[in-house]
């Protein structure tokens, strides 16, 4: 009934996942939010989550980074690995765990302190800059890598919140990349943005898309088609199918994938 | 009936008649309800600024001459055969002649001056009473800060008493039978020479707010009570504010939710409803019978005004980082900061403002609480200025109290006077909390 990714993937050649979900169910109290998934996610790609609201495809995402640890009635089980270290049992961590595995908003949320703290508070509560000239560095690399540091580099003391739209959410991308993570998951980035700001993010996630492992949950199926290159699809809390982004788009295997896609649900 | 029908008429395929009569009284109806309900609001205001007004027009119209304070200049000799001659004496020899000398007898000769045909012990008495029994220190002061008045004869300023202080501000009615008032005919006489004579004088008192208790209404100050309430706040602060914080903190970010913090949530929020002055018998018992704190001290005061304030703080400030956007907290936890990074890095900085306004709130009621403070014994007629929370003191209310259940006329100023003194304390209160949230309000 359900694909399994790994079948799916046999075509594809790849090297072990960045991420790899085993198993995972997710219970809201008892509610039964996310079915038995199994899903690889891979370095150096962007995977894009789709799916009808409501669908589990967020929660699934904040599992990866464990935050939903703080909602008291939330429980997970099965295997979620980075690398090869299952995040909910092994000795990881959550708060270097989170470090790896970066995490962007829906709504930008920058910090109301200055651009530059924005970008500084990581690297300073993990420690990762020894000197002032080198949290600098970290600042101004982060802030080019997220395509921000040309409208800003003047007014780095500005507040954050001081920003447009879109700048914010680059700024949180920023703020995201400057702990050097290995995975960035993106919780629907460009709802909250004006066409011309989701272009810019888009293209800035094409961008970063060779470095970092990318999970993006968007509800634009066009978003998904542009960007990503592996799309999987959820539906009341069961991943129906993972495939090949143009794949899924053009030739889904599954009924109710195309139905999705077709809008007939959703 | 039938226009009636037709308006109510749900679904009916015959468009609604808006202009019909029944209509258009419909709309007059609800205008006039509008207007009824706009005017007892504003009503509801006019009335409570009037009473406002008044309260306030009555205190400052009472307290006004509270700040105020009748002299009479006398051409006091400080004679030296009387106060020994410091040119002789050695300083602390004549530190130690002054202290010991009556200086009623440097008025008594000046007062013989002015009024040679007063003769008899019960006269002269009377005549020297029109002085205050506090005019011998303000002699004594005058001499010690300055011995070379010694053997020279100055014109001095010296506080009236009370009675001629309050018929020179017109609360004694002089035109009562003589037997009805306080101020008898000699004495109004005398005063009538003094002042054709331009000796006498309505100040600017300035002892008011730097003196301490006293039984003479002319002597009282507030500055005893304002350090008091100054020391008392003080230890209010300092023990309310960090034990309210780490409460709202740990019940709002760490605590879990289930019946136990439910209960601990209800109870706090009864305790902000407890009458004062079982707070009081609270910090009775615990501080003073258990601990064996000392009594009347503002370490006491202050610790019961803790408790009392506590709830206030406590909701405050639970409330302010309630109002913390969530997403904040996962863009920290998302950045991988620690449950406390969370809250002391982000959650407390931006819910201050709240906190502060919330304390200093709870800061201003303490301040004008004086029933729990009966209780530890703060009540009690304290002269000397505090010097530490653990000396005897008294609170800017419980002295209000105290001079209001004073006998004498001229405590009834003084009362007002002391009120505005407190009213102004709670304006400036308030008036920095309201400063505070607007510097540091954040905007989202």
């Amino acid at each position: 009934m359900i694909n399994t990714p790994t079948e799916t993937n046999l075509d594809t050649v790849q090297a072990s996942p960045k991420m790899a979900a085993r198993g995972v169910n997710v219970y809201y109290g008892d509610n039964h939010a996310i079915k038995d998934i199994d899903l690889n996610l891979y370095a150096d790609e962007v995977t894009s989550l789709i799916g009808p609201s409501g669908c589990g495809k967020s929660t699934f995402l904040r599992c990866l980074n464990r935050m939903n640890d703080t909602i008291p009635i939330c429980r997970v089980s099965g295997q979620i690995l980075l690398e090869d270290d299952d995040i909910y049992t092994s000795g990881i961590d959550v708060v270097q765990l989170r470090a790896r595995v970066g995490m962007v908003f829906q709504k930008p949320n920058p910090f109301p302190k200055s651009i530059y703290d924005n970008i500084a508070y990581g690297p300073r509560i993990h420690g990762l800059a020894a000197h002032r000239t080198d949290l600098d560095e970290i600042v101004t690399t982060s802030l080019e890598k997220a395509g921000l540091w040309q409208e800003v580099k003047d007014r780095l003391d500005t507040s954050g919140t001081a920003l447009s739209g879109g700048q914010q959410q680059r700024l949180c991308i920023a703020r995201a990349i400057a702990v050097n993570p290995e995975v960035i998951l993106m919780d629907e980035p460009c709802s909250a943005l004006d066409p011309i700001a989701t272009a810019k993010i888009e293209s800035l996630i094409d961008e970063l898309s060779g470095r970092y492992a990318i999970i993006i949950v968007t509800h634009s199926m066009q978003q998904a088609a542009r960007i990503s290159r592996k799309t999987a699809f959820f539906h009341l809390g069961e991943m129906v199918e993972y495939g090949d982004t143009t794949e899924i788009f053009t030739s889904p295997k599954e009924d109710r994938t195309r139905d999705y896609i077709t809008g007939r649900i959703g | 009936m039938t226009d009636r029908s037709k308006i109510t008429t749900v679904n009916s395929s015959v468009p609604t008649d808006w202009k019909s009569d029944a209509m258009q009284a419909r709309i007059g109806r609800r205008y006039r309800r509008e207007r009824i309900f706009r005017s007892l609001g504003l009503a509801a205001v006019v009335i409570s600024v009037l009473f406002l007004v008044f309260l306030l027009g009555n205190i400052v119209k009472n307290g006004a001459y509270g700040f105020m304070q009748t002299s009479v200049s006398l051409d006091v000799t400080f004679n030296a055969d009387l106060l020994g001659d410091p040119s002789v004496l050695s300083a602390e020899e004549f530190t130690e002649k002054v202290r010991k000398t009556n200086m009623l007898r440097l008025i008594q000769a000046s007062m013989r001056d002015l009024f040679p045909d007063v003769k008899g012990r019960r006269d002269t008495r009377a005549l020297l009473r029109l002085v205050s029994t506090g005019a011998r220190a303000q002699l004594r002061d005058m001499i010690l800060a300055n011995p070379s008045l010694v053997g020279n004869t100055e014109r001095v300023e010296l506080l009236t008493s009370d009675d001629i202080d309050q018929v020179i501000k017109g609360n004694i009615d002089i035109t009562l039978a003589e037997a009805n008032r306080k101020v008898k005919d000699k004495e109004l006489s005398w005063l009538k020479t003094l002042q054709d004579d331009d000796r006498i004088s309505l100040d600017f008192h300035s002892q008011f707010l730097t003196g301490g208790d006293s039984r003479e209404p002319e002597l009282a100050g507030v500055w005893g009570a304002i350090v008091g309430s100054a020391l008392t706040l003080m230890v209010t602060l300092v023990t309310a504010f960090p034990i309210g914080l780490f409460a709202a903190v740990y019940l709002e970010e760490f605590a879990p939710k289930n019946r136990f913090t439910d209960i601990i949530e209800i109870n706090i929020n009864n305790l902000a409803a407890v009458p004062s002055i079982v707070f009081g018998l609270l910090g009775l018992a615990v501080f003073l019978s258990v601990m064996g704190m000392p009594r009347s001290a503002p370490i006491v005061g202050g610790l019961t005004l803790a408790l009392l304030t506590l709830p206030t703080v406590i909701i405050a400030s639970r409330a302010s980082i309630a109002a913390v956007p969530p997403s904040i907290r996962d863009a920290a936890r998302g950045l991988g900061a620690s449950p406390m990074q969370v809250v002391f890095h982000h959650v407390i900085p931006l819910a201050m403002p709240g906190i502060m306004t919330g304390t200093i709130i709870g800061m201003a009621r303490a301040l004008g609480e004086s029933a729990p403070l009966l209780m530890i014994g703060m009540v009690a007629f304290i002269v000397d200025i505090p010097g530490s929370i653990n000396d005897a003191a008294t609170v800017l209310p419980v002295q209000i109290y105290l001079w209001a259940d004073s006998p004498e006329r001229a405590f009834v100023e003084k009362t007002s006077a002391a009120i505005m003194v407190l009213l102004f304390f709670l304006i400036a209160m308030n008036g920095v909390a309201i400063w505070l949230r607007q510097k540091f309000e954040q905007k989202w």
